[in-house]
């Protein structure tokens, strides 16, 4: 039967090779460029270009409505590192992923493990942990505003009925960095929550069973052979997405504090909004961006050596 | 996994621990809505209640809309994301496709850029894309909100890795059948993508519609403002005062991504995994 | 060494029934074959065995010990998965301690860096490792030990997970369908392994399967299931010729049994395609299935007759699949002379001995038959 096919298949092939011999050869060739054409030039005038353009601006003067600009070398990081203000945005930056990192990606871990440990209720739990990640940001961020309000607010109402008298949560230096990493931690962990849910379900179940027939017969056991161990991949990615994600604040800082009071919540992001922004001063605005550049870049550094490690489960 | 002996404690004490987390997760949005049907003498006591003793919900929602000309902003919302969605589809397809099926020179080079694209974060173009736009003097209008994000690196990558799994013979077959490249895009491809299309499609909707950012960068104008711009200016307009209104405005900036995001759940969060897979 | 008891075993899953009520002894040292097609329940009883599945009614022993309250760990059972279940991200040699360390170190020792620092850690690890070096040898494993799941082929693996059961010393070994991830070659070859490694370690195995050709050439006897029931169980070669139900005649055997339609007469005599057989049974007239082998079947001579519609050549033997307009199914004969096939399209004579007859009534049950005549029948009978 399959000679049959075969004869079959080589009358037809054969007027149609015929139709398509060198015409086809030389139209072919061109189209692909055609197709890759818009895309290739938005990324050189959107991507590209642009990166480029933002570590050669570093190394000017520029500023947005001059007529020209002047090459400065290394001028704009003298005056960064200079800057106190840019050590401390440095430093709540740090703090902030510090605290957000390990805040969200703990709450998704443990929120992701307790839906999973049981069956009911799942699709349910689900939804209502993700709302905040879907909910718009800045309409939430005000939402949260109100709640930290020192008198009328939620939060202070409640630590009232305990006796306890909330500080003005945002408009105190000592505390408006945290209430934004406690917003942080409130939005990303669904996020988390999703991705480690997607790692959890891809454990095969015929593990736990062979772990219960080894003799892991408690569920901690089981978590430290089987579950633990299987979501490493999983852990390590959701970390470094989540420090690349927390390193780009700025929705809040900008809408609830200005960076402030005092700098106290002033982050990277956020200088390099003001500098290039509302100051326009662009090479130094640039110079701020390469060394955020730097921090992302690092971060994806250690996803791909630890991506590559994670890749012999496979 | 668990033996059915344990079931009732085990079961109960998760639901205990679920439902505390839920309820922090809801908190804002309850408060939100509670706060958003008070008048303000109820607003601005240091008593906590949770339901309103009178019911302004849809006083606040009159004073939202009209004082902070919400039907504009969100129309903006509507056309910046629908604008930006259809240009990212018609620049990625052809794209990807052109990568997952054809054979050319430079093609891996290509694709070695979209991967190095993906890497960089958008905060770092912010600048020089600013001041291009400012050159070609098309700032504070909808082309400069929605002109930098058509390319998404991301879009192609996405469909690209989907191409790949659609079997060549499909390609082969709309060959044969006279249909030319441009053809096979969008009469064969788009059809076979739908899903990740979709999906890609949330997770450009959801961001683009919650982008603070580049908006708050490239607008001056008050009638371009975008839901999130729309807000943050109602905040600061009102400083403290209104807070019923700002609350109310609120609720409707992100009612529309919610109630989608409740009726296409699944879609959604598959959509919002893939910014993980980037 | 360990012989089990089943007891009315029933189970269901939401509103099917799964296991229907099943009673089964698998005595101590030997190798049972639970065999039957996809859905039967084999694996899930296999389950209930081990404990991971909990049956809905009855009740399973181990050496006169009830073990239904008792958590799989506890049993002294040891299992060997269908995809082997190795943990990927230890190495072989750590695969197959992981029973060993979880039954003799406490859980403070098994601490990752405080463990190590416990004295009498120590030299736990050394007997592990002497019992895992043992098992590896006489797996021939030794030279994998070092490495992970991933980097090891369809086969190693197989044989790592076989360790991994084998160091807990149980005192049963129980397999789910362990060949069915392997192609066929290395099956073949793994069968014989197995059926080896049983002689050797002399422990029960219970072993599941869907093909009947493991079942047969391994075990000591076969339990064949059927929809959630046990239809039959005996040995290898009693359940290949002494098959108690259609359903068991047509499962075990390739190619499959011919069940060419017949007829019990008036007078006790079996019939088939309007031709008396020499056979009598006791059963009241009606329609009846005769069953024959397609080995037992004789081509060249006979008052049957057919049209060769297929010729199957398997180098060594071939099959000549005959048309006959009594039937709907084709009648499969065995050839033993490869070198002389029959033409398609030609007519064929066939005969069968009447001691190769299996008759099945129309329920599916065996019917006893006795020949009129020690003599085979050649000629058309006549009435």
């Amino acid at each position: 039967m399959s000679d049959n096919a075969a004869a079959i298949g080589g009358i037809i092939a054969h007027p149609a090779a015929r139709k398509e011999a060198t015409p086809r050869r030389s139209r072919v060739s061109l189209t692909p460029y055609g197709l890759v054409a818009p895309a290739l030039t938005l990324m050189a005038m959107m991507l590209f270009g642009p990166l480029i353009g933002v570590i050669a601006l570093s190394f000017t003067d520029y500023q947005l409505g001059a007529p020209s600009l002047s090459w400065i070398g290394l001028g704009n990081y003298h005056e960064m590192f200079a800057d106190r203000v840019f050590w401390i945005a440095v430093r709540n930056t740090l703090v902030y992923v510090g605290i957000v990192v390990p805040g969200a990606v703990t709450a998704g871990l443990l929120v992701a493990l307790l839906i999973q440990s049981g069956t009911s209720l799942r699709g349910l739990y689900r939804t209502i942990y993700f709302l905040p990640v879907m909910a718009t940001l800045i309409a939430m961020a005000v939402v949260w505003e109100f709640m930290l309000h020192p008198q009328f607010g939620l939060v202070n109402g409640l630590l009232r009925e305990v006796g306890i008298a909330g500080p003005s949560w945002l408009q105190d230096r000592g505390t408006a960095l945290y209430a934004l990493c406690a917003i942080g931690i409130w939005q990303a962990a669904g996020f988390n929550m999703i991705l480690f849910l997607a790692g959890l379900v891809s454990i095969p179940k015929q593990l736990y069973e062979a772990a219960e027939m080894d003799g892991a017969s408690s569920a901690v056991a089981r978590f430290r052979l089987v579950t633990w161990p299987l979501l490493r991949p999983v852990t390590t990615f959701v970390v470094v997405i989540s420090g690349i994600r927390s390193f780009q604040v700025f929705d809040t800082v900008h809408v609830l504090t200005k960076g402030g009071p005092s700098k106290s919540s002033e982050v990277l992001i956020h200088t390099m909004y003001t500098e290039g922004f509302e100051f326009f001063r662009s090479g130094y605005g640039a110079a701020l961006t390469v060394v955020f550049l730097g921090f992302i870049l690092i971060l994806t550094l250690v996803k791909a050596r630890l991506a590559d490690r994670g890749a012999q489960y496979a | 996994m668990t033996t059915s002996s344990n079931f009732s404690l085990w079961s109960v004490a998760r639901h205990v621990l679920l439902i505390a987390g839920a309820i922090a997760m809801l908190l804002p949005f309850i408060w939100m809505i509670s706060t958003a049907s008070k008048p303000p003498s109820e607003i601005f006591s240091s008593e906590l209640h949770l339901i309103p003793r009178q019911f302004a919900l849809w006083d606040n929602l009159q004073t939202a809309f009209a004082k902070a000309n919400l039907w504009r902003f969100l129309l903006n919302g509507v056309i910046v994301t629908v604008s930006i969605f259809v240009l990212q589809v018609l620049v990625a397809l052809p794209a990807a496709y052109a990568l997952a099926k054809l054979r050319f020179i430079g093609r891996n080079a290509l694709f070695a850029l979209v991967l190095f694209g993906l890497l960089i974060p958008p905060q770092a173009t912010a600048i020089p894309v600013f001041l291009l736009l400012h050159k070609l003097g098309i700032l504070d209008s909808y082309a400069a909100m929605v002109l930098p994000f058509t390319i998404s690196v991301f879009g192609i990558f996405l469909m690209r890795q989907f191409f790949r799994n659609v079997p060549d013979d499909l390609v082969d077959a709309a060959r044969m059948d006279g249909i030319s490249e441009f053809g096979i895009v969008w009469r064969v491809m788009l059809p076979a993508a739908i899903p990740a299309v979709t999906a890609f499609g949330i997770f450009s909707v959801v961001a683009h519609w919650n982008d603070y950012f580049w908006p708050l960068i490239v607008l001056n104008s008050e009638h371009l403002r975008t839901p999130p711009l729309a807000v943050a200016h109602f905040r600061n307009a009102e400083a403290g005062t209104n807070y019923g209104a700002l609350m109310a405005a609120a609720m409707v900036i992100i009612a529309p991504l919610l109630v989608a995001f409740l009726l296409a759940q699944r879609r959604f969060v598959e959509g919002i995994a893939l910014t993980g897979i980037k | 060494m360990a012989r089990i008891e089943l007891k009315g075993i029933r189970k269901s899953f939401d509103a099917t029934e799964v296991l229907g009520g099943v009673d089964l002894t698998i005595e101590n040292g030997e190798f049972l074959s639970l065999v039957g097609p996809s859905g039967c329940g084999k694996s899930t009883l296999l389950r209930v065995i081990a404990g991971l599945e909990p049956q809905g009614a009855g009740e399973v022993s181990i050496d006169g010990n009830v073990v239904d309250g008792i958590r799989p760990s506890a049993r002294n059972l040891a299992m060997v998965f269908q995809s082997y279940a190795l943990y990927p991200h230890l190495n072989a040699f750590d695969n197959m301690a992981v029973p060993l360390r979880m039954r003799r170190l406490s859980t403070v020792e098994r601490l990752p860096l405080l463990g190590a620092l416990l004295p009498g850690r120590r030299q736990q690890e050394r007997s592990i490792r002497a019992d895992v070096a043992r098992v590896a040898a006489q797996l021939e494993i030794t030279h994998l030990l070092q490495r992970k799941p991933a980097q090891l082929s369809g086969g190693q693996r197989q044989r790592v997970a076989v360790g991994r059961a084998m160091v807990r010393q149980p005192v049963a070994f129980l397999f789910d369908e362990p060949l069915s991830n392997l192609d066929a070659k290395l099956r073949v070859h793994m069968r014989a392994e197995l059926a080896e490694l049983h002689r050797s370690l002399r422990t029960t195995f219970v072993y599941v399967t869907h093909d009947q050709a493991e079942a047969m050439t391994m075990s000591s006897r076969i339990a064949v299931m059927m929809e959630g029931h046990l239809v039959q169980v005996g040995r290898p070669a009693d359940i290949y010729d002494n098959p108690r139900d259609v359903r068991v005649a047509e499962f075990v055997g390739s190619p499959k049994i011919n069940l060419l339609p017949g007829r019990i007469r008036d007078d006790g005599r079996l019939e088939v395609f309007d031709h008396i057989l020499r056979l009598t049974s006791s059963q009241t007239a009606g329609n009846c299935r005769i069953g024959v082998r397609p080995e037992r079947i004789e081509v060249g001579s006979g008052p049957f007759s057919g049209r060769v519609i297929h010729v199957e050549n398997m180098g060594a033997e071939a099959f000549v699949h005959l048309g006959h307009d009594g039937a709907e199914a084709r009648v499969v004969a065995r050839i033993n002379d490869v070198r002389r096939l029959p033409e398609i399209g030609a007519n064929m004579a066939f005969n069968f001995p009447a001691d190769a007859v299996r008759a099945f009534n129309s329920a599916g049950k065996r019917i006893d038959v006795t020949a009129e005549q020690a003599e085979r029948i050649r000629e058309a009978a006549l009435v």
